[in-house]
C-alpha cells in the first residue's frame, strides 16, 4: 500500500511538496486530537479551581491549583466512595460471570456435538438483535417481583451472560487447530481440562476483548441502574453522579472533580488495553 | 472430518464407527446451561412478556387488559410522532457530520507516511470510551450560558452568547431573528438545545467512525491503487473512484449503526437535561427522542403498559434497520 510510490527519481521540489503536504496533514490530525481532548483538559482545570474562579470562567488554567477539591469531592459528595466501590464490585462480578458462562457455552458451540446445537446457536444470535429497550420493563417487573430492587443481584445477574461474548469466543475457539484437541484426547484429556489448560490460555486476546467490552458497558450503564436502585447507598457511580447534578447547591468544581475520579479507572483500563479494544471494535464492527 | 482409515476398511464396524464419529456429548448441555438460563430468563422470555405488558394498563400486578389501545394512542397521538421527528432531526444533525469527519480523519490517518497512527487513533477514540454521564456533565459545563467555555469563545470572536441547552427555539428561527426576519413556526428548525446535544454526540461518536473507516480502508487491496496510478489517476480521483465505492459497505454499516444509535440515544440527553436544570426531554420537550420519551413514560409517569408499547414500536423500527443491514451487507460485502 505505497501511496507515495513515484517512479521517477525524486527532485528537491518533490521532497519539499511532499513535506509541506505532510505537515498540513499532521497539523489537521493534531487539531482533531485537540478537539477530542480539550473537554478533558477543561474538566481537569475547572476541577482544580476555586468556586468563584470556576464560575467566573475567565482563565483556562487555575490561578491556584486546589487539589483539595478532590478530597472534598470524595468526602462531601454523599456516598461517593460507596458509589465507587459499588461499581467496582458490580463490574468485577459481571466480567467474571460473562467470561465464565461465555467460555463454557462458546466451547460447547465450537467444539462439541449435540442435538440442536445449531438451532440453539441461531436463537442465541437472534437475541443479539433484540433491542435493550424491549426487555427493560419486563425485566424490571421480574426483578421487582424477585425482591431484587436495591440488591446487587439486580445489577449483576441479568448481565452475566452475553450472546455477543459467546459469539466472539466461539469464532476464536473454532480457529484453534483440531490436531491440538486430537492429541489431547489421545493423552486422556477431558473436554473441561482441554478447555481450561489449552483453549483458555490460547484465547487471551478474545477473552480480553470480551472482558473489556463487558467492563466498559457495566461501568457506563445508566438506565437499568436508575430503575433498580432507590437507596442512594446501592447506586453505581453513574447513577450517583446523575443524582448529584440535580442536588441543590452542587458546586461545579466539586462535581467535575467527582467526574474526573469516576472516569480515571476507565481511562486507565483503556490506555492499558486500547489495542485489543480498538481492534475488537474494528473486527466486530466490520462483521456487523 | 477425519475418518479413521483402519476402521472404515472393516465393513461390519461401520455402524459403530459412524456413531463414534458423531460423538454426541451430552455434557455439552451443561456447558451452555448457565449462559442459556440467564439469556432465556432476561433476554428471550421478557420479549413475550413485553408483548403482554404492552396490552395492559395500570400498576404492576394489577394490570387491566386494554388490547391495542396503547398502540392506537401512540400512533394517533402527537407525542410519539413528535419524538420520532425529534429523533430524525437528531440523526440528521449528527450522522452526516460524524461520518464526514470520521472518513476525513480516517483517510488522513491511513496515509502511509503518518507516524504515531496508533496514538492518534487512541486519542480520537477516547471520547467514545469515557462514560457518557461524565462527559455529558463536562459538556453541559462547557455549554453553560453564563460560565461556559463555548460562550467565552463566541464572545472572543464578537458573537452574542447563546443559551445552548436551555434554548427551546429553533436554530433557523434564531438565525432569522438575528437578521431581523420572521419565519413561520414550522420552519423554525430543531431547537438550539438539540443542536447543543448533537455537538456533544458528534464529539463522542467521531472516534468510533474513524476506527471503523480505518479498518475498512485497510481492507481495500493496495493493488487497486497501484493499477489506477499506472493508468494516471491520482489524489482526488483515487479517493472518488476507488476509496468511496469500495468503502460503500463500511459506510452503509456506519449509517445503520448511527441510525440505531440515535433511536436508542438516552444517557447523554438524560444527563445534559439534568445538568442544565431542565426536566427530562429538555426545554419544551424539544430534546425528547424516542427512547427518552419511552423512559419518561415509564419513570416519570409509571405508565408501564404504554411505555412498553412505545418500546416495542421503537424496537420494531430498530429491528427493521438491523435486518436491512444484514440483508444488504450480505450482498454488498463481496465485490
Amino acid at each position: 500500500m505505497t501511496l507515495t510510490n513515484i517512479k521517477r527519481p525524486l527532485t528537491n521540489l518533490d521532497r519539499l511538496k511532499a513535506l509541506s503536504g505532510q505537515s498540513v496533514i499532521y497539523a489537521i490530525l493534531i487539531l482533531g486530537a485537540l478537539w477530542a481532548l480539550f473537554p478533558f483538559a477543561w474538566m481537569v482545570f475547572s476541577s482544580l479551581k476555586g468556586y468563584t474562579e470556576a464560575y467566573a470562567a475567565e482563565t483556562f488554567l487555575p490561578t491556584r491549583w486546589l487539589f483539595s477539591n478532590y478530597i472534598d469531592a470524595w468526602n462531601k459528595v454523599e456516598f461517593f466512595p460507596r458509589y465507587f466501590a459499588n461499581t467496582i464490585f458490580i463490574a468485577v462480578c459481571t466480567v467474571a460471570g460473562v467470561l465464565t458462562t461465555s467460555t463454557l457455552a462458546a466451547y460447547a458451540f465450537a467444539r462439541m456435538e449435540f442435538p440442536g446445537r445449531d438451532t440453539l446457536f441461531i436463537i442465541l444470535l437472534a437475541t443479539m438483535m433484540i433491542p435493550f429497550e424491549v426487555t427493560l420493563i419486563p425485566n424490571f417487573i421480574l426483578v421487582r417481583n424477585l425482591q431484587w430492587v436495591d440488591n446487587y443481584a439486580a445489577l449483576i445477574i441479568p448481565w452475566i451472560a452475553s450472546a455477543f461474548s459467546i459469539f466472539l469466543l466461539r469464532q476464536f475457539f473454532k480457529s484453534i487447530p483440531q490436531e491440538l484437541f486430537d492429541a489431547a484426547v489421545i493423552d486422556g484429556c477431558t473436554h473441561l481440562r482441554f478447555l481450561t489448560t489449552i483453549v483458555v490460555p490460547l484465547s487471551r486476546p478474545a477473552l480480553i476483548t470480551s472482558g473489556l467490552f463487558t467492563f466498559l458497558a457495566t461501568w457506563n450503564s445508566l438506565m437499568w441502574a436508575i430503575l433498580v436502585t432507590n437507596k442512594p447507598e446501592m447506586r453505581p457511580i453513574q447513577v450517583g453522579m446523575a443524582a448529584f447534578i440535580g442536588e441543590a447547591g452542587t458546586q461545579i468544581q466539586l462535581l467535575l472533580a467527582a467526574v474526573t475520579i469516576s472516569v480515571i479507572p476507565v481511562i486507565i483500563v483503556y490506555l492499558i488495553l486500547q489495542r485489543w479494544f480498538i481492534e475488537g471494535i474494528a473486527t466486530v464492527g466490520i462483521r456487523g | 472430518m477425519t475418518t479413521q482409515t483402519a476402521e472404515s476398511a472393516i465393513p461390519h464396524t461401520r455402524w459403530f464407527s459412524s456413531r463414534t464419529r458423531r460423538r454426541i456429548q451430552w455434557s455439552a448441555y451443561l456447558y451452555i446451561l448457565p449462559a442459556y438460563i440467564i439469556i432465556a430468563m432476561f433476554h428471550i422470555i421478557p420479549v413475550f412478556y413485553a408483548i403482554y405488558i404492552g396490552m395492559n394498563k395500570g400498576p404492576i400486578n394489577k394490570f387491566v387488559w386494554v388490547g391495542f389501545d396503547h398502540y392506537l394512542r401512540a400512533l394517533t397521538g402527537g407525542e410519539f410522532w413528535g419524538s420520532l421527528v425529534t429523533t430524525f432531526a437528531y440523526t440528521l444533525l449528527t450522522m452526516p457530520f460524524t461520518i464526514a469527519l470520521g472518513l476525513f480523519f480516517a483517510y488522513l490517518l491511513y496515509q502511509p507516511f503518518v507516524k504515531a497512527r496508533g496514538m492518534f487513533r487512541a486519542i480520537f477514540f477516547l471520547p467514545y470510551v469515557v462514560s457518557t454521564v461524565g462527559s455529558s456533565i463536562v459538556w453541559a459545563w462547557i455549554l453553560d450560558p453564563r460560565s461556559g467555555l463555548a460562550n467565552a469563545a463566541l464572545k472572543s470572536v464578537g458573537f452574542p452568547p447563546l443559551r445552548w441547552l436551555i434554548e427551546p427555539s429553533g436554530v433557523f428561527e434564531l438565525m432569522a431573528k438575528n437578521i431581523g426576519v420572521t419565519i413561520p413556526e414550522w420552519a423554525g428548525g430543531p431547537s438550539m438545545a438539540l443542536v447543543a446535544i448533537s455537538i456533544f454526540s458528534i464529539w463522542q461518536a467521531m472516534g468510533y467512525d474513524i476506527v471503523i473507516f480505518l479498518a475498512g480502508l485497510t481492507n481495500i487491496p493496495g493493488e487497486l491503487y497501484e493499477a489506477a496510478r499506472i493508468d494516471g489517476a491520482s489524489g482526488w480521483t483515487l479517493f472518488r473512484h476507488i476509496t468511496i465505492p469500495l468503502l460503500a459497505p463500511t459506510t452503509f454499516f456506519v449509517v445503520v449503526i448511527s441510525v440505531i444509535g440515535s433511536l436508542q440515544s438516552f444517557n447523554h440527553i438524560f444527563t445534559m437535561n439534568r445538568a442544565s436544570a431542565q426536566s427530562l426531554g429538555g426545554p419544551l420537550g424539544s430534546t425528547s427522542t424516542l427512547t427518552v420519551y419511552m423512559f419518561d413514560q415509564l419513570y416519570t409517569n409509571s405508565n408501564y403498559g404504554y411505555a412498553t408499547a412505545v418500546a416495542i414500536l421503537l424496537s420494531l423500527i430498530i429491528l427493521a434497520f438491523t435486518l436491512f443491514n444484514f440483508k444488504f451487507l450480505g450482498k454488498r460485502v463481496q465485490y
